[in-house]
């Protein structure tokens, strides 16, 4: 075990991230179980960018976070990673993104602590300090988040919100370049949202991205941009429709 | 840690902390494998004669009971989305779940069925190949749990699901699996069925986690 550091700032010092690249999605089309979503959908994030998803409910936010991330396949269109389809090597793109979904995957069993460690072991990462990445360090996320005192106790017993922010310091800790973030502020306090935004904007200052599908005024930092789903309808005369139920 | 090893060291750790989920599948396996020699009175000769079956059938219930650890429990808390980004393709994601299966299903089954064996009186010259069989077969169990759990994430009733896929599938593993502990247990040579047994496995094991993988793209959906 590494010693936390003995008075851990409340500000991030991320590792550079190595490679920085632009994310691109050019023309998606996507479709969930024949029922069509949106089409056309082109955006960007520049190394060090933020992308606000915004829209109403129901809107495809969260589905164009999956189409990038690489669970969810869009019919048309790509999205690349410094120019190359992320479809061409589905692992090395996993590797790049931390994704919050609306749910916390969190094990009931397992204490927030073993949670994080677990996800992270899945994922490849240690989020331990040891290799000098202060950035990816679980101890550092989890005071950033102001759950230290939480750490051992079973996430059975944690409220909403701690649970919430136990899977976010999984993503503060992955040290990955993308962040997606589904609605990351969901049961959160004022102290914790600003935590969070600290957080981002030390992750972007780095040369992370960040793309977050949120509803209410979540400050991404300078320069955000934004796109709503919900203006990219899906017109028949452009994608037939049969072509969503193949 | 690779991700494949993390994986299995995640579900066992799960496993460790829910031990009542491991429990529940032995006890069941455990009570009704001792229903048998109850309900049949003092017939040493017929328990000898049915105890094969027996107990490979209630394995193979006990293992049912097992499935929705695999890939449901994960599909509902979003854990089987953080999976999927692990960075590992999702046919050894699929192999990886599998193998974790075996190890908190297959492997203490395979350890008590020797011991529930005694209450059914089964022939001394069978108990190596009852082994034998349980070692080649319950792996092929939780490759073929693997496939059925992967196709029915996200289903209601899903338990019931799988269980209906899954087990005429491994009609030919019980077939195998008892024609070898009685041919032992009258003398017979046992190493056809053995090496049947044998060769499902090697087949399932490069191809049930491609199936498996194909069915958690779908329902990644």
């Amino acid at each position: 075990m590494v010693e936390p550091p003995a008075a851990p700032s409340l500000t991030p010092v991320p590792a550079p991230i190595p490679e920085p690249a632009r994310l691109t999605v050019s023309d998606i089309a996507v479709a969930r179980g024949g029922r069509p979503v949106f089409a056309g959908l082109s955006c960007a994030v520049e190394p060090g960018g933020a992308l606000r998803l915004a829209g109403p409910n129901g809107g495809g936010k969260s589905t164009v976070l999956r189409v990038i991330a690489g669970l969810l396949r869009p019919l048309r269109g790509e999205v690349a990673w410094d120019g190359e389809p992320i479809a061409e090597d589905p692992g090395a793109h996993a590797r790049r993104i931390a994704y919050l979904g609306h749910a916390d995957a969190l094990k009931t069993a397992l204490t927030a602590r073993e949670n994080a460690e677990a996800a992270l072991a899945v994922a490849g990462r240690s989020g331990k300090a040891s290799d000098g990445r202060t950035g990816a360090d679980l101890d550092h996320a989890f005071a950033l988040l102001d759950l230290e005192r939480l750490a051992d106790l079973p996430a059975a017993w944690l409220s909403a919100g701690q649970r919430r922010r136990v899977a976010l310091a999984r993503v503060v800790a992955s040290g990955c370049p993308l962040w997606l973030l589904d609605e990351p502020t969901v049961g959160l306090d004022t102290a914790s949202v600003a935590a969070l935004e600290r957080a981002i904007a030390a992750h972007r200052s780095a040369g992370g991205m960040v793309v977050a599908a949120t509803h209410i005024a979540l400050d991404l930092g300078p320069g955000d941009t934004s796109v709503d789903p919900g203006a990219f309808p899906w017109r028949l005369a452009d994608v037939p429709l049969d072509e969503a139920l193949v | 840690m690779s991700p494949f090893v993390a994986v299995i060291a995640r579900d066992l750790r799960l496993a460790r902390r829910q031990g009542t989920d491991i429990a529940m599948t032995l006890a069941f396996f455990v009570v009704v494998v001792s229903l048998f020699p109850l309900g049949l009175g003092p017939t040493p000769d017929l328990l000898a004669r049915i105890a094969p079956a027996v107990l490979w059938v209630t394995a193979l219930l006990a293992a049912m009971l097992s499935f929705d650890r695999l890939f449901q429990q994960d599909a509902e808390d979003g854990g089987l989305d953080q999976l999927a980004l692990s960075g590992l393709p999702l046919s050894l994601l699929a192999l990886a779940k599998a193998c974790a299966h075996w190890l908190t299903t297959g492997l203490p089954m395979l350890v008590l069925a020797p011991i529930l064996a005694i209450s059914l009186n089964l022939a001394t010259e069978s108990y190596t190949v009852l082994v034998a069989t349980l070692a080649l077969g319950t792996p092929v169990v939780s490759l073929f749990g693997a496939v059925g759990a992967a196709l029915v994430v996200g289903a209601r009733r899903a338990g019931v699901l799988v269980a209906l896929i899954v087990l005429p599938l491994l009609i030919p593993i019980l077939i195998f699996a008892v024609s070898a502990i009685e041919a032992a247990a009258a003398g017979l040579p046992v190493r056809v069925n053995l090496l049947f047994l044998g060769a499902i496995l090697a087949a399932a094991i490069p191809l049930a986690p491609l199936a498996a993988g194909a069915a958690l793209r779908q329902a990644l959906d």
